[in-house]
């Protein structure tokens, strides 16, 4: 928990986490079924998409970018993959196009932000409608079924191991990788340099372009990784995957305390907001609050938080 | 005036104020002064209200007041500069001037923008600034952003002036005119409290000086009965000797050499030759394109003509990255925008130009980040708080220091420094100057961009004098004198004249 790197102080570190355990509290009150190890398990395999593209967020925000593409991304590489497997191609061989085509989607994003200097805010915006709209054209407005029955493919969205399902697997073993990156790394120092101080960064010899570009074509391939697990979850890739998924995203780096003007947060923070968002969701629907409401509770949690945030900062 | 007693303040357990008393009063220029470090603009924080004291009170006028934000202390008369600028670039001069009090037709919000701009146009000109008002905030230079500055604290009509390091970035001639201001201000009664450690100033300037030692007042004299010595003595506890320490460096090979080096609206026809261990200065008013000579070539500004020779090999640099490769190292000018990430952590700063050092496969090993850290602390004695303090939470003085600390780990071959010792207190310049002979006796070769003449002649073995963007001058050392050099900074000899 000493991740000097995001100077925060321990308050406001721990904060989610005293707002996750305080929403788990009352669920449990209102519902004790809510800690059964199955509705965790469940609870957990439903955050897992949501944390792995919030993973990535949290690399791009810290260097004081966004991305609202991700969620067409997500889309996209889920439609060429399954459009590949439904054509006869070797699934592995499928899957790992997909994962190249998601990195490579986030790098388009990263150079037009870095070489173009484009705002993230409108480059990304303006791919988001891209890259749906080439999901769109590739699948003909149509899901894509028939993807076949590779052992592998089935279990990355269905399988379990050691009791727990692999789409959280693939979470748990995510996030180590990516914080001890952010940790111990000198790109996940330069990472925070850029997102602090973009000038000074440059002018300490850092490459500032090739870091941004690094950052959204990481988060372009977690959204990959994400859509595999979805695609092979529902059998199949919906062209309208991933709508709104940004939001979750942002928000679950929000909730982790990460700062939107860069430079100051991590990824801890991030795990804990996506399982807040998580746990909302879950909780909810146990204690029978109506899907239109849900979204109203969501989005006054995720306010109050930034509030309370705002309060312990200055 | 104000009256301050036993103030005391820590910063989490780091006691940064031990019951320092502190008096000014009607009509006085009170000096502040101390290491970097000693609390001086801890104490006028504390006095304005942006930070709350542990112990101690402070009298307005015989009355206690307790002031919780800067804009009480305003109201009641106080206005100050602060160390760090606080301009708002994408603002108009004008806009940046009366912010926050913006004068309007009655209660509507609507501006009167000529009436702002008129007003503002005059508070600078009598401080000696022609500038349209209109312009951006970011078009000005340093300098005369900090000229913006203190017209801001004027146009408020304050009792009471406190100005944290005014003049750290202005050119001589807009000392003289600020000085003007103060002593024109003084005669009405304004009061100024003025933290410096520029010597030469404060006895020019101030009436008293009130001096503090690692947070404890040791004394309070009046200028006339005091000396540079004593008050050099008070500040660090000991005497300092000489200045200018020497060097006994031997001019080696030529390592750099420039031909017709060329930015558009910049500079043109730049040339120069830099030997190893040759400390070359560039001097010139803010302004003459010193600064962007230094980021062209340190591959930050691009070039429009020009060829540049690194030991005698013709290259080209195009980012600060392979600048850094090749071993130059460039101590920027403005800390706080272009020298640190201020929320980093004082080792995070200087492990940033070091990242190949400390690390291996990518991974940062914590030993070696820690070891380059040990070894500059002590090598430029920082004062910090422990490794993890935030290099925002530091003084001016050590900030700078840092600043230079992350480039002296890569071990340059060429160091290019831009006013490095800027807001440095004595005993810390002398240190800075030993650094820079030492590098220099090293073999290394060293630009250093200074506005402040007494270091230029203590310091070069040759000074390069520029004015609007063209070399006016290539002075060694044995011709240099303050003169000599002001004389070619401001053009050739009608300045000269017009100045006496
Ligand atoms: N917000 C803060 N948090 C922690 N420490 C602080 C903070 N502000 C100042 N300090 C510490 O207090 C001490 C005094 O700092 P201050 O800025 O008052 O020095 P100074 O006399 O103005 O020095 P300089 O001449 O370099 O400007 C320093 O050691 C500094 O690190
Ligand atoms: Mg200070």
């Amino acid at each position: 928990m000493q991740l000097k790197t995001s100077n925060q102080s321990v308050l406001q570190k721990i904060a989610p986490f005293i707002g996750l355990f305080l929403i788990m509290t009352i669920i449990t009150i209102l519902n004790p079924d809510f800690l059964s190890v199955s509705n965790l398990m469940n609870v957990l395999r439903q955050v897992s998409i949501n944390a792995l593209i919030a993973f990535g967020m949290t690399f791009v925000i810290l260097t004081g970018g966004i991305d609202l593409s991700v969620g067409s991304t997500l889309a996209l590489t889920g439609a060429v993959t399954a459009g590949l497997m439904a054509s006869g191609v070797d699934p592995i061989f499928a899957m790992l196009l997909g994962l190249l085509l998601g990195a490579i989607l986030g790098a388009i994003n990263g150079i037009i932000i870095a070489k173009g200097k484009v705002a993230p805010f409108i480059a990304t915006l303006a791919t988001m409608t891209i890259y749906r709209g080439l999901t769109l054209v590739y699948t003909d407005g149509r899901p894509i079924s028939g993807l076949g029955d590779s052992l592998t493919f089935q279990m990355l969205g269905k399988g379990y191991f050691l009791g727990v399902p692999i789409p959280v697997v693939t979470m748990i073993i995510s996030f180590a990788i990516l914080y001890f990156i952010l940790k111990k790394t000198t790109f996940g120092r330069r990472v925070y340099a850029v997102g602090g101080n973009e000038e000074a960064s440059i002018l300490s010899g850092i490459n500032a372009d090739r870091i941004k570009i690094y950052v959204y074509s990481l988060l372009g391939l977690l959204a990959a990784v994400a859509s595999l697990i979805l695609t092979s979850r529902l059998n199949s890739a919906q062209p309208t995957a991933g709508e709104m998924f940004e939001l979750d995203a942002i928000a679950a780096v929000v909730l982790g305390g990460t700062s939107l003007t860069g430079g100051r947060g991590w990824i801890v923070g991030t795990l804990i907001g996506a399982l807040i968002i998580g746990v909302l969701n879950n909780g909810l629907n146990l204690i029978g609050v109506t899907s239109f409401f849900q979204q109203v509770v969501k989005g006054a949690v995720i306010l109050l938080a930034v509030l309370l945030d705002r309060k312990k900062t200055t | 005036m104000i009256k301050m007693t036993d103030i005391s303040k820590s910063f989490s357990g780091n006691q940064v104020l031990k019951n320092v008393h502190f008096t000014l009063e009607k009509g006085e220029i009170h000096a502040l002064m101390g290491e970097n470090g000693a609390g001086k603009s801890t104490l006028m924080k504390v006095m304005s209200g942006i930070y709350t004291r542990d112990s101690g009170t402070v009298e307005v006028k015989g009355e206690k007041v307790n002031f919780t934000s800067p804009k009480q202390a305003e109201k009641a008369g106080i206005a100050v500069i602060h160390q760090e600028l606080n301009i708002l670039p994408h603002l108009s001069i004008s806009d940046n001037l009366f912010l926050g009090r913006e004068e309007t037709y009655g209660r509507t919000g609507i501006l009167k923008n000529k009436q702002m701009e008129k007003k503002t146009r005059q508070i600078l000109l009598d401080l000696g600034l022609d500038i349209n008002p209109t312009d951006p905030a970011s078009s000005l230079s340093v300098g005369k952003q900090q000229i913006v500055e203190i017209a801001k604290a004027l146009s408020v009509d304050a009792e009471v002036i406190i100005m944290d390091e005014p003049t750290a970035a202005l050119t001589d001639r807009e000392i003289d005119s600020l000085f003007k201001t103060i002593r024109e201000l003084q005669k009405r009664g304004v009061s100024f409290i003025y933290i410096s450690h520029r010597m030469e100033e404060i006895f020019s300037l101030c009436d008293r000086i009130t001096i503090l030692r690692d947070g404890e007042f040791v004394g309070e004299r009046r200028i006339s009965e005091t000396s540079f010595d004593e008050v050099v003595q008070l500040m660090v506890g000991r005497e300092l000797g000489e200045r200018y320490p020497e060097r006994k460096s031997t001019i080696g090979d030529i390592k750099l050499s420039v031909k017709d080096l060329k930015r558009t609206g910049c500079f043109e026809n730049v040339s120069f030759e830099l030997r190893k261990g040759e400390v070359l200065s560039i001097a010139g008013l803010m302004g003459a394109g010193r600064t962007e000579v230094a980021q062209s070539l340190f591959g930050y500004k691009k070039l429009d003509g020009g060829i540049i020779e690194f030991d005698g090999k013709k290259v080209k640099i195009d980012t600060p990255k392979k600048a850094k490769e090749m071993g130059i190292g460039y101590v920027t000018e403005d800390r706080k925008s272009e020298g640190l990430v201020v929320d980093f952590s004082v080792e995070e700063n200087v492990s940033m130009t070091n990242y190949e050092a400390i690390s291996k496969n990518g991974l940062i090993s914590k030993d070696k980040e820690r070891k380059l850290y040990d070894s500059m602390v002590q090598r430029l004695g920082i004062r910090t708080s422990g490794p993890d303090q935030a290099a925002k939470s530091l003084s001016g003085g050590n900030q700078q220091k840092v600043v230079i600390a992350k480039w002296l780990g890569i071990e340059p071959e060429l160091l290019i420094l831009d006013e490095p010792t800027r807001g440095v207190d004595v005993g810390a310049k002398k240190e800075i100057y030993s650094i820079i002979n030492e590098l220099a006796e090293r073999g290394v070769a060293i630009l250093m961009i200074s506005s402040e003449l007494p270091e230029v002649l203590g310091m070069a073995d040759r000074v390069l004098v520029m004015h609007e963007g063209k070399i006016t001058a290539d002075i060694p050392k044995h011709e240099m004198t303050q003169e000599r050099i002001m004389h070619f900074a401001t053009g050739g000899g009608k300045l000269a004249v017009e100045d006496q």
